[in-house]
């Protein structure tokens, strides 16, 4: 790793990191902002009702994205944990630790959604078929990943060990995206398809992509935020720490 | 537009429960985790200038 070390890993430091996500953070956190505003605005005020579910469909503008981003969180997760781990890049094990709580967040609302969801129009809360158990282990999981991480005291051991749970975890990604193919299932199949045109109605489909969008540009501001605490946190002794502006002042609390 | 009153937005066709139960808990989710973010950061920053201030003390 040492002969590209010092050209182009530079730009995994911690600290500068720390100074590019000062910049990105306000961008990331308008369009988040503007886009879900915007997806929620079609979903109820230009979708029409739908014929055989009334409003409660209107449950798939957050449902759906929530659903997607609790799978693409934890591809991104383990990503990072075993990029961290294979070419040593402390960052990048820190960007896995700053997804974790945010998957698991929107892992836990494609559940409760899918449950207040699945009472009106299946006729109850839950059934243990293959789409809502395996999202359920996805839960159990990222739960798994960070109780994990701070049960290891040495942090880079615990980053280690994250990262080898992640990667075993991968394999439940794809099961839960194809178990309403694989099994007969109670959970309807994919509401949009990369073969075939969607079977909605394109303002009801346009909601739902904008809220997916606001959502995932929501995560990831909210996930770095989250990792400039832990950089702070790890990096608390290193003398560009302390010489941070928002350090300077008692008052300071930028 | 979809709904002829406020109320009517509410109700959301006998749905509001489920259908508010769900907006609603992905709102709390988002701002309970950004406030826990925004006090979390806040310690931390407080700590770290508390060690500053007690290393300057000893190491004058």
């Amino acid at each position: 790793m040492s002969v590209i070390g010092s050209t182009f890993w530079q730009y995994a430091s911690p600290q500068r990191a720390y100074a590019l996500s000062a910049r990105l953070l306000p961008l990331l956190f308008a369009v988040a902002l503007v886009l879900t505003v915007a997806g929620l605005y079609v979903g109820f005020f230009i979708a029409p009702t739908d014929h055989q579910q009334g409003e409660a469909y209107r449950i798939i503008f957050v449902h759906v994205p929530a659903a997607w981003l609790s799978m693409l969180i934890y591809l991104a997760m383990a990503f990072w944990a075993v990029l961290g781990w294979v070419f040593n890049t402390r960052l990048s094990s820190l960007m896995a630790r700053a997804l974790a709580p945010t998957g698991a967040a929107f892992t836990f609302l494609a559940l409760w959604t899918g449950a207040l969801w699945g009472k009106p129009t299946w006729g109850t809360w839950w059934v243990w078929d293959a789409r809502l158990t395996s999202e359920l282990i996805l839960l159990f999981l990222y739960i798994g990943f960070m109780a994990l991480q701070s049960a290891i005291d040495d942090p880079r051991r615990g980053d280690k060990a994250g990262a080898l749970l992640a990667l075993v975890g991968v394999v439940n990604i794809p099961i839960i995206y194809f178990s309403v193919k694989w099994w007969n299932t109670l959970h309807q199949g994919a509401s949009i398809s990369f073969k075939a045109a969607p079977t909605m109605a394109s303002t009801m489909l346009w909601g739902m992509l904008l809220c997916a969008l606001g959502l995932w540009a929501y995560a990831i501001a909210v996930s770095l935020w989250r990792l400039r605490t832990l950089v702070l946190e790890r990096e608390r002794d290193a003398q560009w720490v302390a010489h941070l502006p928002e350090l300077q002042t008692q008052e300071a609390h930028a | 537009m979809n709904w002829p009153n406020w109320e009517a937005f509410w109700a959301m066709g006998g749905y509001g429960l489920y259908v508010w139960g769900s907006v609603g808990a992905v709102l709390l989710f988002i701002v309970a985790e950004l406030v826990g973010l925004a006090l979390s950061r806040r310690a931390l920053l407080d700590d770290i200038r508390h060690d500053i201030r007690s290393e300057s003390h000893r190491t004058p």
